[in-house]
C-alpha cells in the first residue's frame, strides 16, 4: 500500500519534529493529529493550523484512535491538510479514499510508526491507580503512581486492536470468532444475548466507525424504514448491532474503534470480524483498504460463488 | 407431538422474483400444487432486491422462517441480480448463526418460471422445517424480553 | 392520506369457491386508508372494470388494491381502467389471491385468512404508493435481424415492405441458412431452393436491407428503441465491391482439402469459395488456415488469375457500430453431434448418415449430382434404413428431452422421394411415434406408407453394425413384438436439433433469456410467443423452439409485425420503476455504480447548500431510460440513498409488517 504521494518519516525524526516541518515548510496548510488532554492518557484528535497550536501535539502511547474519519469534513475545506496514520489507521484512509468520501489531492498523508497503543482501563483493572506517569521499559511497563512505582507486562495493556494488528506476525485475529464458532446454536444466543442487552445505544460505535461517514445514516432518517426510535421495542432497537454491522460488510477495515470506544465493553469488532472471516472463506482473501481502488466482495460476484446452502452445511452445531 | 405443536401456526416470508419464481408460484397456482398458506409471497423486481433489513425486519416482526426464490444463477433477468443476491445472503445467513438464531429459518432457492412443482416442493419442505423449528424466539428477543429458552 | 378502494374479483368460482369473499371485503374496511370496498363475479370483464372506473370517480379514490388473479396476468388490466378514470396507473397495486391462494389451498378457512393477509399486504403498499410517470426514450427507426436463414430473411423482408431499414448479419459467408441446404420441401415437394433463392435475392436487392455476411455481432449494448451494436465484419480476403463473381479464382485454387461445409464434408472444395452457386453476395471467400499464401507464403495464384484484381490478402476484420430501434434474434439450428450415440455407427462407416446429408447427397447440386449414391463406394444402395428421434426425446441425458419436431415429416419426404425415384430400394422406417400434425400433413404421412410401400416398424433401432461392406440394423418390431435384424445398405438417422451455439453468447449480450436447451425464451408462452423477455429483442425460427419451414415464416413475419409496431413509434415510456438516488443522501462512494448491470449510474459533482455554507458533493444520477430497474444498487446503497420507484424499501417493509402483523 505504497503511494508515491504518500510522506514517509524517513529521517526518523519524532512524530511532533515532522509535524513541525511539514507546518513550517508549507507542505500542508493544516495538519491533523493529536493533543493532550487534561490527563495524560485522554489525548484527542485535533487540527493544528498554526505552529503555536503545535504545543499542544502529543503522539504517545495513548493515541489509538484512528483519525481517517475527520477527514471526510476536513478535506473538504479549503487549503491542504496533512494526517498523521498509523499502520493501521492506512486501511480506514484508503477505503474512504476509495469511496470517494475523503478527497484525496486536497489530503498529504503522513505514515507514522506504532509500537501499539495502551487501554487505560485494562491498566487500572490491574488495580494500578493513581497513574502519573508511564514509560516504556522494553516489554515492561513502569508506571509511577502517587503509590509508588508499579510495573506490568506491556502486553497485558494494549488496546484490544493492537493485539491483533494487522502489522504484527503471528497471531490469529479469527481466534475468538473461532471460540464463538465452536459454540452450540443456543450459547451464541446466550453470549450475544447477554452482550448486546448492555447495549445502552450511545451510537458511539457508529459515530467513531471510519465506515460509517454516511451523509444520513438510515438510523436517524425516519424515512428510512429502520429508524422508529419512539419504540423501545423496535426494530431499531433490537438489530441496532446487525444492521450496522451488515451495513459496513466488506467495507470494514476490522479497526477495532468499535470496541475501543463502546462504554459497555461490548466486543462488537467480533461480529464484524465474523463477516471478515465469512468474506475470506467464500469469496477469497480481501482487506478492505488494502488498496484504494479494488471493488469489495459484496459488489462483485464470481458464477460459481458457494451457494448459500453452505451455511447450513458448515458447523453442524445445533 | 404435544398440542402446542399443533397449536403452532408458523408465518413465512417468501421474498420471490418478478421473472421466474414468482411465476413459478403463479405455475404452482395454475398446475394447482398445494403448498401450507402459512407462506405469504412479496414480489421484487429481482431477488437483488432483498435488502438483508428486510429478512432481519420479518424475523423481527414475528416471521418464524424467510425464503428468497430468484431465478437459476445464469437465468436472471437482470443478468447480474441473483448472484449478488447470493453473496448477500450467503453472508446474512451466517452473521445470523453467528449470533444463534437457528440457520434453518432462511434459505435461498433457485425456481425458474417452469418449475411450478419445485416451487411448491420447496415451499413444503420449508415449512415442514419452520414447523419442525417451532417458533421463532430468538431473533425477535435478542434484547432480553423473555427468559432464555432451554 | 389515500383514498383507498379494495375490489375483491370472484373469478367466477374461481376464487369464490375457496375465499369466502364477503369476509375479505369486510376485514379491508377496516384497513388504514380504505375508503371503500365492493367485489365483482369478473373484474376483468368489462362491466368490472366499469364498477373500478366509477367507484375511482364516486369515491374520489386515490389509489386501488385489486384481489384477482396474479399481476402478471392482468395488471395492465386494471392499471389502464384506473388511467381511464383519471388515476394515476401506479396507483394500482394487485393481491394474488387466485394463482397464490385460492388454487392451492383447499380449506376455505385457510384461504380466506390468507386472502385477507395478501389483501391487506398489498394494501399496506399501496398506502405508500406515488404517482409515477414513465420516461421517454427515442426509438431508432432500423432494425437489426441476427441469422440469414429463412426466418431472418423474412423478418427482414417484411420490416424493410414497412419502410424501415434493416441490417442483417450472417457469421456464414452467404445468406440463406439451413433451407438452401434443403433438396424438396414437404408437404409440396417443391424444391426448396426454387422457393428460397428468390427471397434471397429480394432482400440483397432490397433498398432497405443491408447485409452483413461473413459477420458477427461482437457486442450490444443500450435497450430498447436504442441498442448500440457492434458487428464485426470478417475479412473475406476479397474485396466485395470490385468483384465480380465471375468463380475463376475459386476454379483455379491449388488447395483443395477442405471439407466442403455446405455439403456436410461430403466433398472437398478450394481454399477460396463460394458456399454455393447462387449464393448472396455472389462473393468468394479465403478460409485462411485452408490457404496455401497464408499458410506458406507462396501461392496467391487466385490474385493472379482474378480479372477484377479483388483479392486482397492484407483484409482485417472491420469492426461496424450502429444503432438500431429492434434485435430481431434468427440463429437458427443445427443437428446435434452424434458422438453420444456410438451405437448408431455414424463414426464407423460413411454409409451411415444424418437426413441432412441425405439432403445435399439427393440435391441436383450436390455432390453427388442428385444420383442416390452410397457415400463409401458410390453404389447404388437396395435397402434403406431411416432411424427416428435419434437425440430427440431422449431421456438418458446422452441428448435432446424434446421433439424435433420436422424429423417425422421429413424422414416421410425422404423416403417417398426415394421409392418414387427408385422402386427397386427398399425403405424402412424405425420410429417411436409418427407425429405429423400440420396440414395435410398426416395425408403425406399416410401417402408415403400407403401408397409408396415405404416399411414403417414402431420400434427403436439398437445398434447398426458395419458388416462385410453392409450394415447390420439390429430393431424391435413393438407391434409383432420380434427382434429384427436388416442388412442395409444406407442408414439415416433423423438427427435431433438444437440452437445454433452462438445463441448463448447473443443471449448474455442482449440479456436475452435462454431456457436449459439454449433456445431462446418467449416473453409468454402463449400471448407472446415472438417477443423476447427483453424489450426490443423479438423471435424468430428455430432458435425459439423446433419449427418447420411454415411455421418459421409465420413466426418471422409476425415478429417483424412486432418490430414495425416499435419502429413505427416516435417515443417510447420507460418503464417508471427504476432506481433514484436521493442527492441528499448520497455518499458518492460508487458501490451502487459497481453493481449496476447495464451501466446506469453516473456521478457528478454538485453543490449543496447547508447553513448557509455551498459545498460541492459527488452524488450519484440515474439514467432512467437505461435503469431496468432490478434494485441491485439499493441494497449495496450505505445511506438508503437509492430508493426504487414502485418497490421502495418503505413500501417492501411495510409489506413486510402487514405480513407479520
Amino acid at each position: 500500500m505504497q503511494n508515491a504521494d504518500r510522506e514517509i518519516n524517513k529521517e526518523k525524526i519524532s512524530v511532533a519534529e515532522m509535524a513541525k516541518q511539514i507546518l513550517e515548510q508549507g507542505r500542508a496548510d493544516r495538519l491533523m493529529g493529536w493533543k493532550r488532554g487534561e490527563f495524560f492518557y485522554d489525548n484527542s484528535p485535533a487540527v493544528f493550523e498554526n505552529l503555536s497550536e503545535l504545543d499542544d501535539f502529543v503522539y504517545d502511547l495513548f493515541c489509538g484512535s484512528n483519525l481517517s474519519k475527520f477527514l471526510v469534513k476536513e478535506s473538504r475545506k479549503d487549503g491542504k491538510i496533512a494526517v498523521l496514520l498509523k499502520p493501521c489507521d492506512r486501511y480506514s484512509f484508503n477505503q474512504l479514499v476509495k469511496e470517494h468520501r475523503i478527497i484525496k489531492d486536497n489530503v498529504l498523508p503522513v505514515e507514522i510508526d506504532c509500537d501499539g497503543m495502551l487501554d487505560i482501563d485494562k491498566i487500572r483493572a490491574l488495580g494500578i491507580k493513581g497513574i502519573k506517569k508511564i514509560t516504556v521499559d522494553g516489554d515492561q511497563l513502569q508506571i509511577d503512581t502517587v503509590y509508588g512505582p508499579k510495573t506490568c507486562a506491556r502486553e497485558d495493556v494494549l488496546l484490544m486492536k493492537c493485539l491483533t494488528c494487522k502489522d504484527r506476525v503471528g497471531g490469529d485475529r479469527f481466534e475468538l470468532v473461532k471460540e464463538i464458532e465452536a459454540m452450540s446454536s443456543v450459547e451464541r444466543y446466550e453470549f450475544w444475548r447477554s452482550e448486546l442487552s448492555k447495549c445502552i445505544r450511545c451510537n458511539a460505535c457508529r459515530n467513531v466507525c471510519p465506515a460509517c461517514t454516511c451523509e444520513k445514516c438510515v438510523f436517524d432518517n425516519d424515512k428510512s424504514g429502520i429508524a422508529n426510535k419512539a419504540n423501545t421495542d423496535s426494530f431499531e432497537e433490537s438489530l441496532y448491532h446487525m444492521i450496522r454491522a451488515f451495513h459496513v460488510a466488506g467495507r470494514c477495515t476490522d479497526c477495532g474503534e468499535c470496541t475501543r470506544v463502546c462504554p459497555q465493553n461490548i466486543p462488537l469488532h467480533l461480529i464484524n470480524r465474523k463477516i471478515i472471516k465469512d468474506l475470506n472463506e467464500f469469496y477469497g482473501e480481501y482487506q478492505a483498504g488494502e488498496d484504494d481502488f479494488s471493488k469489495g466482495p459484496l459488489t462483485r460476484f464470481d458464477l460459481d460463488d458457494v451457494e448459500p446452502d453452505i451455511v447450513m452445511e458448515r458447523g453442524g452445531n445445533k | 407431538m404435544s398440542i402446542e405443536n399443533k397449536e403452532f401456526k408458523p408465518l413465512i416470508v417468501a421474498f420471490c422474483c418478478n421473472w421466474c419464481s414468482y411465476a413459478g408460484a403463479d405455475l404452482a397456482g395454475t398446475s394447482r400444487l398445494a403448498y401450507p398458506a402459512e407462506i405469504k409471497i412479496i414480489r421484487v423486481p429481482c431477488s437483488c432486491r432483498v435488502n438483508p433489513m428486510f429478512v432481519l425486519r420479518a424475523f423481527q416482526r414475528g416471521a418464524d422462517g424467510v425464503i428468497i426464490a430468484g431465478c437459476h444463477p445464469g437465468d436472471c433477468h437482470y443478468t447480474t441480480g441473483n448472484y449478488y443476491a447470493r453473496r448477500r445472503m450467503t453472508l446474512l445467513f451466517s452473521m445470523l448463526d453467528f449470533f444463534g438464531i437457528e440457520k434453518e429459518r432462511t434459505r435461498v432457492d433457485w425456481v425458474s418460471a417452469a418449475e411450478g412443482v419445485k416451487f411448491s416442493t420447496v415451499m413444503n419442505d420449508f415449512s415442514k422445517k419452520i414447523h419442525e423449528l417451532g417458533e421463532n424466539r430468538r431473533l425477535g428477543d435478542l434484547r432480553c424480553k423473555m427468559p432464555i429458552e432451554k | 392520506m389515500q383514498r383507498i378502494g379494495v375490489f375483491v374479483c370472484w373469478c367466477g368460482t374461481n376464487i369464490a369457491a375457496t375465499v369466502d369473499i364477503d369476509t375479505v371485503v369486510e376485514a379491508m374496511k377496516y384497513e388504514p386508508g380504505v375508503v371503500h370496498a365492493s367485489d365483482y363475479q369478473y373484474m376483468c370483464s368489462e362491466a368490472g372494470q366499469s364498477k373500478i372506473k366509477q367507484a375511482i370517480k364516486e369515491h374520489n379514490l386515490t389509489g386501488i388494491v385489486v384481489c384477482a388473479c396474479s399481476p402478471r396476468m392482468h395488471e395492465t388490466t386494471f392499471r389502464k381502467a384506473a388511467k381511464a378514470a383519471g388515476l394515476n396507473q401506479y396507483m394500482v397495486e394487485i393481491a394474488n389471491i387466485r394463482e397464490h391462494c385460492a388454487w392451492i389451498h383447499k380449506d376455505r378457512k385457510e384461504a380466506t385468512e390468507k386472502a385477507v393477509v395478501l389483501a391487506r399486504t398489498a394494501v399496506a403498499k399501496l398506502n405508500l404508493n406515488t404517482p409515477l410517470t414513465p420516461g421517454e426514450s427515442s426509438v431508432v427507426k432500423r432494425a437489426l435481424v441476427i441469422g440469414g436463414g429463412i426466418a431472418g430473411i423474412q423478418s427482414a423482408l417484411d420490416i424493410a415492405e414497412a419502410g424501415y431499414e434493416v441490417d442483417i448479419v450472417e457469421k456464414q459467408p452467404t445468406i440463406g441458412g439451413k433451407m438452401a441446404q434443403l433438396d424438396k420441401t414437404f408437404p409440396t415437394l417443391d424444391c426448396a431452393a426454387c422457393i428460397l433463392t428468390p427471397k434471397m435475392v429480394d432482400a440483397a436487392s432490397h433498398e432497405n436491407i443491408n447485409l452483413y455476411t461473413y459477420s458477427e455481432v461482437d457486442s450490444v449494448g443500450g435497450f430498447v428503441g436504442n441498442f448500440n451494436v457492434k458487428i464485426r465484419k470478417k475479412a473475406r480476403s476479397v474485396k466485395a465491391d470490385i468483384c465480380s463473381g465471375c468463380g475463376i479464382c475459386t476454379e483455379k485454387c491449388p488447395s483443395r482439402k477442405a471439407e466442403n461445409e455446405f455439403n456436410l464434408g461430403l466433398n472437398k472444395r478450394g481454399a477460396i469459395y463460394i458456399p454455393f452457386a447462387q449464393a448472396i453476395p455472389n462473393v468468394p471467400v479465403i478460409d485462411r488456415d485452408q490457404c496455401i499464401k497464408f499458410k506458406t507464403g507462396k501461392c496467391g495464384l487466385c490474385a493472379k488469375v482474378c480479372p477484377a484484381d479483388a483479392i486482397d490478402f492484407s483484409q482485417q476484420d472491420e469492426i461496424v457500430e450502429k444503432q438500431y430501434g429492434a434485435v430481431v434474434l434468427a440463429t437458427g439450428f443445427n443437428p446435434i453431434k452424434l458422438d453420444n450415440f456410438d451405437e448408431f455407427g455414424y463414426s464407423q462407416s460413411k454409409d451411415v448418415i444424418t437426413s441432412l446429408e441425405l439432403e445435399r447427397i439427393m440435391n441436383a447440386a450436390g455432390p453427388t449430382g442428385g444420383k442416390l449414391l452410397r457415400p463409401s463406394d458410390n453404389g447404388h444402395p437396395h435397402t434403406m434404413v431411416f432411424v427416428q428421434c435419434v437425440g430427440s426425446r431422449d431421456t438418458t441425458g446422452c441428448g435432446k428431452t424434446y421433439c424435433s419436431k420436422i424429423c417425422c415429416m421429413y424422414t416421410a419426404k425422404h423416403a417417398m422421394l426415394i421409392r418414387e425415384k427408385y422402386p427397386d430400394v427398399d425403405v424402412h422406417v424405425f420410429y417411436i411415434d409418427v407425429r405429423t400434425p400440420g396440414k395435410n400433413f398426416d395425408e403425406f404421412y399416410r401417402r408415403a406408407a400407403e401408397d409408396y410401400g415405404v416399411n414403417y416398424i414402431k420400434g427403436m433401432v439398437g445398434k447398426v453394425a458395419p458388416t462385410n461392406g453392409k450394415l447390420l440394423v439390429q430393431g424391435s418390431d413393438l407391434i409383432a413384438d420380434r427382434q429384427l435384424v436388416i442388412e442395409a445398405d444406407m442408414v439415416v438417422l433423423a438427427t435431433a436439433i438444437e440452437p445454433d451455439q452462438t445463441a448463448k453468447s447473443l443471449a448474455t449480450m442482449l440479456t436475452a433469456s435462454i431456457d436449459t436447451n439454449n433456445f431462446f425464451t418467449e416473453a409468454h408462452p402463449k400471448l407472446r410467443p415472438v417477443e423476447s423477455p427483453t424489450a426490443g429483442v423479438f423471435l424468430s425460427g428455430v432458435c425459439q423452439g423446433p419449427k418447420d419451414i411454415p411455421e418459421t415464416v409465420a413466426q418471422a413475419s409476425a415478429a417483424a409485425v412486432k418490430v414495425i409496431g416499435l419502429l413505427s413509434k416516435d417515443k417510447l415510456m420507460c418503464n417508471p420503476c427504476v432506481a433514484n438516488s436521493n442527492e441528499l443522501l448520497c455518499n458518492g462512494c460508487s458501490n451502487c455504480q459497481h453493481v449496476c448491470p447495464y451501466g446506469a449510474i453516473d456521478y457528478v459533482e454538485k453543490e449543496f447548500r447547508a447553513g448557509g455554507k455551498t459545498s460541492l458533493r459527488r452524488v450519484a444520477q440515474v439514467n432512467e431510460a437505461i435503469c431496468q430497474g432490478c434494485g441491485a444498487c439499493t441494497v449495496v446503497c450505505p445511506s438508503g440513498a437509492m430508493d426504487l420507484k414502485g418497490f421502495t424499501n418503505q413500501q417492501i417493509m411495510a409489506e413486510v409488517d402487514a405480513i407479520c402483523r
